[in-house]
């Protein structure tokens, strides 16, 4: 951290000498302690899973959903801090409205990508706002066919077949390079997503964590709906098994 | 604070900057504003329409007719309008009066959808439901005297119960096992009612689509805005169908023998 | 029906924000109930739009309020004034008082004084001393409580009947006695259905049904209601006034 005192690190709104802007590299850190969210672009549509940490007990089952539906055929999930994914869903969902009520027709996943890429952007402009400290995940159905893309705290974005970040992002991405995605369906892509999420789950360090799945593509007509449950449970049942004869 | 991202880091006011030293670009204006700065233009007339929407109970659910046709005045202006709109699982929107209202409508039940739909949170839009914002859409409108103009049935089929209103542009709403709009109230209601009143519980689809059918058959004989290709939709534990445009078969030869119709005699 | 107009000249259209829907409410006090009733006939013009729209809404176990004029402001104000009594309740762990939601109505149709609600209240309930009670509303909101009103299409048939039946307008007591001061509940529902009864005969916007909200004191015995013919009880709490409804069939032609 050689940022640390020099004072360069206040604000976004300020370059350091060698021309980088710390506010957003402090962002990333916070996106690096977050549970693991990865995204499968497969043949037929997209599929989203996240490992949500369960910090209590407590908590409700389901609770703090990290992934969102922003439009029928679009959906969203965050890495990072939950109540920016929140204000991101926010966004985009009206970015979703605002585009139909314009066009008459759904957002294209490339449009909607680069209008939450330029409102991320525009919170490292400034010296009185924080940039988000979030990766979101975008991916959907479009008439191009699916698409999936990550967008970063600095507001840069890039399409990916197989997306992942948070904690365990290193691993997942060396397990999604193995996977031959464009030719998978959405149905066996959820079960390799479980798989690697339970895979890149570190419970020497983190307690208790929930799967959360959502996909998207001709099993759901189109629509970004949660998995459903007994497809949900197959799935992290094999993944437990996988996870057992794993090495 | 102020949320827009494009309105910071600069002057919040031309107060602050009353000099004009500093080059302030367009942006939108949201201060206070005179309600009467500028004349305001409101619908005082339907322009294209739609005449009468039928609906009635039957046993299995309910069944709406509509025909295709939206009118310019006498003229039959489009003789391809579907005035029947389904929205969501369980609901179907009937529609009389200003067509391009009527679209407004649609876009604005689209709207509400995709909001319940992207919260997931498990609850699903019933007819009732519906109803009842149309019914204060409707009614807020009227009290802002910028009416949407339009008569409204509100049909459908959820957790086993039949659900039947209707609600206008003046935010009026009632609901009945029969219901019908515009010249259809005159023409089709009495009808309807014979039919229908008391025999809920055992009118099969066939009887209820025969009594729709001779009811449109009759609205299209004497109302002059009519067509005779219109639409059925049914609601029932199954869903919602709109059906594709029927077209009745009617007979005209009685009209020949009418003095100032056929040929004169005398 | 629309009217034909001539297109000769230009023509000058403005929208008209109200309608007039029909029906007949009344509501009658006695010394410790009170009864407010309403037939369920909604209309325009010569066409009935249904034959079981209700005007009389319980608002509290000891407050029933009728509604009548034009049916979406009638709707909507009962709405709002049902909202405004659930804050007064989450506010006071208590139901409004009687001659408070009275006030409360006049402030809100008055609010409304220059786009008023086309409609005329009725509210009938119990008092907190006790006593049967009837506020009548205009429009605009002003009001005052009375042993009996009607209003709507038929008040002026039945408004001079109950005058000569309530308060005994143009009759004289035999020599040595008197007319009585409050009348017994089983009276008072036998003119209020003969009232319906004959509004139904002589208005063609009468009809269909009958609704009667009987609202009984604290303590008050069921004397004279057990019994009657579609009853049903509305009560919510078990230890203050009684709310009931009684429904009947009126004429439908």
């Amino acid at each position: 951290m050689t940022s640390i005192g020099t004072g360069y690190d206040l604000s976004a709104s300020t370059y350091s000498p060698d021309g980088r802007i710390f506010q957003v590299e402090y962002a990333n850190k916070a996106v690096e302690n977050s549970g693991t969210a990865i995204g499968l672009r497969v043949k037929d549509g997209v599929v989203f899973a996240v490992e949500k940490l369960v910090h209590s007990k407590l908590l409700v089952p389901g609770a703090n959903r990290r992934i969102q539906s922003v439009d029928r055929h679009i959906g969203l999930a965050t890495a990072g801090l939950l109540a920016d994914g929140r204000n991101i869903s926010n966004r985009a969902r009206a970015e979703a409205n605002d585009f139909r009520e314009l066009h008459r027709s759904g957002i294209p996943l490339k449009e909607m990508t680069s209008r939450i890429g330029q409102y991320v952007q525009v919170y490292t402009l400034y010296s009185s706002v924080r940039p988000f400290g979030i990766s979101t995940i975008v991916g959907g159905v479009d008439k191009d066919g699916p698409s999936l893309y990550i967008i970063e705290p600095s507001g840069v974005y890039f399409g990916y077949h197989g997306a992942a970040v948070g904690k365990g992002r290193q691993l997942a991405k060396t397990e999604l390079e193995k996977l031959k995605l464009q030719e998978m369906s959405t149905r066996e892509a959820v079960l390799e997503a479980a798989r690697i999420i339970y895979l890149v789950h570190d419970d020497a360090k983190e307690k208790e964590f929930e799967l959360e799945m959502s996909w998207i593509g001709d099993e759901t007509n189109g629509l970004h709906l949660a998995v459903p449950k007994d497809l949900l449970d197959e799935a992290e049942q094999k993944a437990k098994e996988a996870l057992e004869t794993f090495e | 604070m102020d949320h827009f991202p494009t309105n910071w880091g600069r002057p919040r006011n031309d107060a602050y900057d009353a000099y004009g030293t500093h080059p302030i670009p367009q942006r939108p204006y949201n201060g206070h504003q005179d309600a009467f700065a500028d004349a305001v233009q409101r619908t005082q007339q339907p322009i294209v329409t739609g005449t009468s929407v039928l609906a009635i109970k039957y046993k299995d659910g309910i069944m709406m007719a509509a025909d295709n046709l939206a009118s310019y005045g006498s003229l039959a202006r489009f003789k391809d309008v579907q005035r029947l709109h389904p929205v969501g699982q369980y609901t179907v929107l009937g529609a009389g009066g200003d067509m391009s209202d009527f679209q407004y409508i649609q876009h604005m039940l689209e709207q509400l959808s995709i909001d319940e739909f992207t919260c997931q949170d498990g609850h699903n839009l019933g007819p009732a439901e519906i109803h009842e914002y149309m019914s204060h859409v409707m009614y807020a409108r009227r009290s802002k005297m910028n009416p949407l103009w339009n008569s409204l049935i509100v049909g459908g089929y959820k957790d086993g119960k039949r659900f039947l209103s209707y609600v206008d542009l003046l935010g009026t709403t009632y609901s009945a096992s029969t219901l019908a709009t515009g010249y259809g109230a005159y023409i089709a209601q009495p009808l309807l009612r014979k039919a229908v009143e008391g025999r809920e519980d055992v009118l099969t689809e066939e009887e209820a689509r025969k009594i729709i059918e001779d009811s449109m058959r009759v609205l299209f004989y004497r109302d002059a805005r009519s067509l005779n290709k219109f639409q059925i939709a049914t609601v029932t534990s199954v869903g919602v169908n709109i059906s594709e445009s029927i077209q009745l078969d009617t007979s005209w030869s009685f009209a020949e023998g009418i003095r100032g119709y056929g040929a004169q005699t005398q | 029906m629309p009217d034909m107009t001539s297109l000769a000249h230009p023509q000058q259209r403005s929208f008209n924000p109200y309608s007039e829907n029909g029906g007949t409410i009344l509501a009658i006090a006695g010394a410790d109930f009170s009864v407010i009733a309403g037939d369920t006939r909604q209309s325009e013009g010569y066409s009935i739009q249904t034959r079981y729209a209700p005007k009389v809404f319980r608002l509290t176990d000891r407050a029933v309020l009728a509604v009548n004029g034009f049916a979406a402001d009638g709707n909507m104000f009962v709405k709002k004034v049902k909202q405004r009594l659930e804050w007064y309740r989450h506010a006071h762990s208590k139901d409004m008082p009687l001659r408070a939601i009275a006030r409360l109505i006049q402030t809100m149709l008055y609010a409304r004084r220059f786009f008023p609600y086309y409609v005329y209240n009725i509210l009938g309930g119990i008092e907190e001393d006790g006593t049967g009670a009837v506020y009548s509303f205009d429009p605009v909101g002003s009001y005052e409580r009375e042993a009996c009103r009607a209003a709507g299409a038929a008040q002026s048939l039945v408004q001079p009947f109950l005058d000569n039946q309530i308060y005994f307008k143009n009759q004289t007591p035999a020599l040595g006695t008197s007319h009585p001061a409050h009348l017994p509940l089983p009276t008072v529902l036998s003119i209020v259905i003969d009232s319906f009864t004959s509004a139904t005969e002589r208005h063609i916007e009468v009809g269909d049904g009958l609704e009667m909200y009987v609202v009984l004191a604290k303590g008050r015995n069921l004397q004279g209601l057990e019994g009657v013919r579609g009853m049903q009880e509305l009560t919510v709490t078990d230890d203050g006034e009684r709310v009931f409804v009684v429904r009947r069939d009126l004429k439908k032609d």
